[in-house]
């Protein structure tokens, strides 16, 4: 007993304020990507050749953030056309936002009135992972530890869909997964909400064209809220959860 | 001996690969499987490779005749060696599980890729349910554009008070898709089956047609908690495809990250064991720490996960010398942390008591189906591909001990983990300290050095047959390539630890209660994504 009280005493509090102008992530972390708009063509050219995702489209001179894996793949070359700042702040409403000319814009989530109304004091979640790779799963398991708790939002993650006000999906969905998934949100209570986290439940991520996936949550379900990030950082997932609730 | 000796990492010609009869083949490796076991056993149809198509270029009708001969290669291993055998069988052949239990699920797997049936294979069911490559008949009869589950038959219990539980594929906690059919009489577990498949998104098929530069993320995505084990499999295979020799400080710097992850996993492990017992402190200090190396790697390469940070042919991310003092400054502070709050764990009398006991897996089962990683370690299985096969054996003998223990109770696999947990902080620390300045000269010298090379404009090895194993944490991990007479990959076979451990996980709750099932399965933490690629 003893051992476990001065084991508490010397853990002390750790869970971040939040939302804080203090939280600064490491130099090597890739957040929010900023695009040149006056880069030359032959850099848009070589970025676009070098990305594994295909995230990038060089005539119109777009990165669709929702493809992005965020490998720094881009940055390990010369080019003038992207950059990733520290900034992890990145979430959407609508999929065509993520496809970016300069950089993310901040959505007005004011706007979203009825959202708030309804669930704001307090809403449950269920997750389901469709195909994922566990990370994403991993990095919103965490939002449930001291350092970020979730609860103190009156956000929470329930076992049973019946439970849940709403749905936060990750992965490409697979076939084999689609069923479940749709039975899932069946199973949840009206009005409600679908989250899309991570590339892979955007778009399919680099799943998107076999034959095996679905590729994307938005091919069979509405999607209110686009997570970007592969996986997320659990501070983008805390941000994006505070702002659209709250 | 007819069974070729390899090494872990150097391509062999497949030409020297010996080609037997199939039954010279059974009886070698069921002979051999008796005090070895099974590192990969996977088919690849005949069409594909280059001395049987060649025979047959201008012929069509042989054409066809070959699409129902198929190659298989098996990889066996005892305390002596690699070892590499082949075989050719046509549409069936009879199944060697109905001998050895080892065998049973890559060859469900065979069946469900190729439609080549295993006669009198004792429990043949899908793996992973999605139709064959080949277009041959299925052999379970499925129509795959029923969704999963379309017409699995669970092993069943009869009786009057027989009940049977249903759970999955969506679980309860935030977790990946699995179905698990209990088999109960009252609380009592008889039998537990797992049908995995949910997760299957065609890997091993788009790491063949894909373009190169999408390999490695694609190798990252085959489990999100395992990135830097198969990417280091992935990277030497490659690497070991073309001749490129990787010095010892790049063997250092990939082997900090794979214990970086073991500890962050490890760590992880354990405090979902303390959750599953009502155990808070752990619980929630554990979550907490785990969150702290894995911080290690944003701080080392920006992803929580080391994604981009392990790559054929050098780092892309340098250690600095502030980053080496900063690491071991975070080493030294969180390794007292991990002692007390593990210790707070097994020093408790009530977690204890849930522990110790449960769902045991001993000695002679854990060999019977090939256990693997601390789970097999728990169970008194001393095999660790890091002190046998791994690349960076040499490192690794300087600092890192076999922890074996010996009844494969919950218990000896928590604390299994508990003590490999406090083995790789010391080495990790230890290869930071002694280690760092070449570390960094490495990372120079592999962008100055001229051997620099660019992952989409090499060719590979032709008619080459490669494989790679190291340890991942949640054991023995391979990626196998063979390629064809231009270099191409043909086969792409990656077989991640979980797919030996998922059938210990069904021994071991075996007359437990089906409350302890949650604990249990934390105890392997299995992968399911790893598993169903």
């Amino acid at each position: 007993m003893n051992n476990i009280l001065s084991n508490r005493i010397r853990q002390g509090y750790r869970t971040v304020e939040f939302p804080s102008d203090n939280i600064q992530l490491p130099e090597a972390y890739r957040g929010r990507p900023i695009l040149n708009p006056n880069a030359s063509d032959e850099d848009v050219q070589k970025v676009a050749s070098l990305c594994p995702a295909d995230a990038i489209n060089p005539d119109e001179r777009t990165l669709d953030m929702g493809k992005c894996l965020f490998c720094g793949k881009c940055q390990s070359i010369k080019q003038n056309f992207i950059r990733f700042t520290r900034d992890y702040r990145m979430f959407v409403l609508k999929r065509e936002d993520l496809i970016i000319k300069d950089t993310l814009k901040e959505p007005d989530t004011s706007s979203l009135k009825t959202i708030k109304k309804l669930f704001g004091k307090s809403v449950y979640m269920r997750e389901v992972c469709a195909g994922g790779c566990n990370a994403c799963d991993a990095d919103i398991n965490v939002l449930n530890t001291p350092v970020y708790d979730l609860s103190r939002f009156g956000i929470k993650f329930v076992a049973s869909p019946r439970h849940a006000d709403g749905l936060v999906v990750t992965g490409p969905i697979t076939k084999n997964m689609e069923l479940a998934l749709m039975k899932t949100y069946d199973a949840t209570p009206s009005p409600k909400f679908v989250v899309a986290v991570g590339t892979c439940a955007i778009s399919g991520g680099i799943f998107r064209e076999n034959e095996e996936v679905v590729g994307g949550v938005d091919k069979i379900l509405p999607v209110d809220l686009y997570i970007p990030g592969c996986p997320p950082h659990p501070f983008t997932n805390l941000y994006a959860f505070v702002k659209f609730f709250k | 001996m007819g069974l070729l000796k390899i090494e872990n990492g150097v391509a062999v010609n497949i030409e020297d690969i010996p080609l037997l009869t199939f039954d010279e083949f059974k009886d070698k490796i069921l002979k051999f499987t008796k005090t070895g076991y099974v590192v990969q056993h996977f088919a690849v149809p005949c069409y594909g490779i280059k001395g049987d198509t060649t025979n047959n270029k201008n012929n069509n009708e042989n054409n066809n005749k070959n699409k129902t001969s198929y190659k298989i290669y098996t990889v066996l291993r005892n305390d002596g060696g690699l070892y590499v055998i082949s075989t050719i069988v046509g549409n069936s052949y009879e199944s060697l599980s109905q001998y050895d239990i080892k065998f049973h699920m890559f060859e469900r797997e065979i069946a469900e890729q190729f439609g080549i049936v295993p006669k009198n294979h004792p429990w043949l069911k899908p793996v992973r349910y999605h139709k064959n490559y080949t277009g041959n008949p299925d052999v379970f009869g499925n129509d795959y554009t029923m969704p999963i589950p379309g017409n699995y038959p669970f092993y069943e219990v009869e009786g009057e008070e027989i009940h049977q539980v249903a759970v999955g594929p969506v679980h309860a906690g935030i977790i990946e898709p699995g179905h698990f059919r209990f088999n109960c009489i009252g609380e009592t577990i008889l039998n537990l089956e797992i049908q995995h498949g949910y997760q299957h998104r065609g890997i091993e098929k788009q790491l063949i047609t894909c373009k190169k530069k999408i390999l490695p993320p694609l190798i990252e995505s085959v489990a999100g908690d395992t990135v830097i084990g198969n990417s280091i499999c992935f990277s030497e295979a490659i690497e070991g495809l073309c001749d490129y020799v990787a010095n010892e400080p790049l063997l250092n710097y990939r082997r900090l990250l794979l214990e970086i992850e073991r500890i962050a996993n490890h760590i992880g492990t354990l405090g979902g064991l303390a959750g599953d017992v009502g155990y808070l402190p752990t619980a929630s200090y554990y979550g907490r720490i785990r969150g702290d190396f894995l911080n290690m790697f944003v701080f080392i390469c920006g992803n929580r996960f080391g994604r981009s940070s392990v790559q054929p042919f050098g780092v892309p991310f340098k250690l600095s010398d502030s980053h080496i003092v900063e690491l071991i400054r975070r080493f030294e502070k969180l390794k007292k942390e991990v002692i007390d709050v593990g210790n707070l764990m097994l020093d408790n009398p009530e977690v204890l008591g849930r522990f110790d006991y449960t769902g045991m897996v001993d000695t002679e089962t854990a060999k019977l189906i090939g256990l693997v990683g601390p789970a097999g370690r728990a169970s008194g299985i001393e095999y660790d591909v890091r002190k046998s096969f791994s690349k960076a054996k040499n490192i690794y003998d300087r600092g890192i001990e076999l922890v074996v223990r010996k009844d494969g109770a919950v218990s000896s696999r928590a604390k299994t983990y508990f003590y490999e947990t406090l083995d790789s902080i010391e080495f990790c620390m230890g290869l930071l300290k002694v280690s760092d300045l070449k570390i960094n000269s490495n990372n120079n010298s592999s962008n100055n050095n001229g051997n620099s090379k660019k992952l989409e404009e090499i060719t590979l090895k032709p008619n080459s047959f490669i494989i790679t194993m190291e340890e991942a944490w949640r054991g023995e991990l391979s990626h196998c390539i063979i390629t064809d007479e231009n270099g191409n990959i043909i086969r792409y076979k990656i077989k991640d630890p979980s797919f030996h451990n998922w059938t210990a996980l069904e021994l071991a709750v075996r007359n437990e209660g089906i409350y302890d099932f949650p604990l249990c399965n934390k105890s392997f933490n299995l992968s399911y994504c790893g598993f169903d690629l």
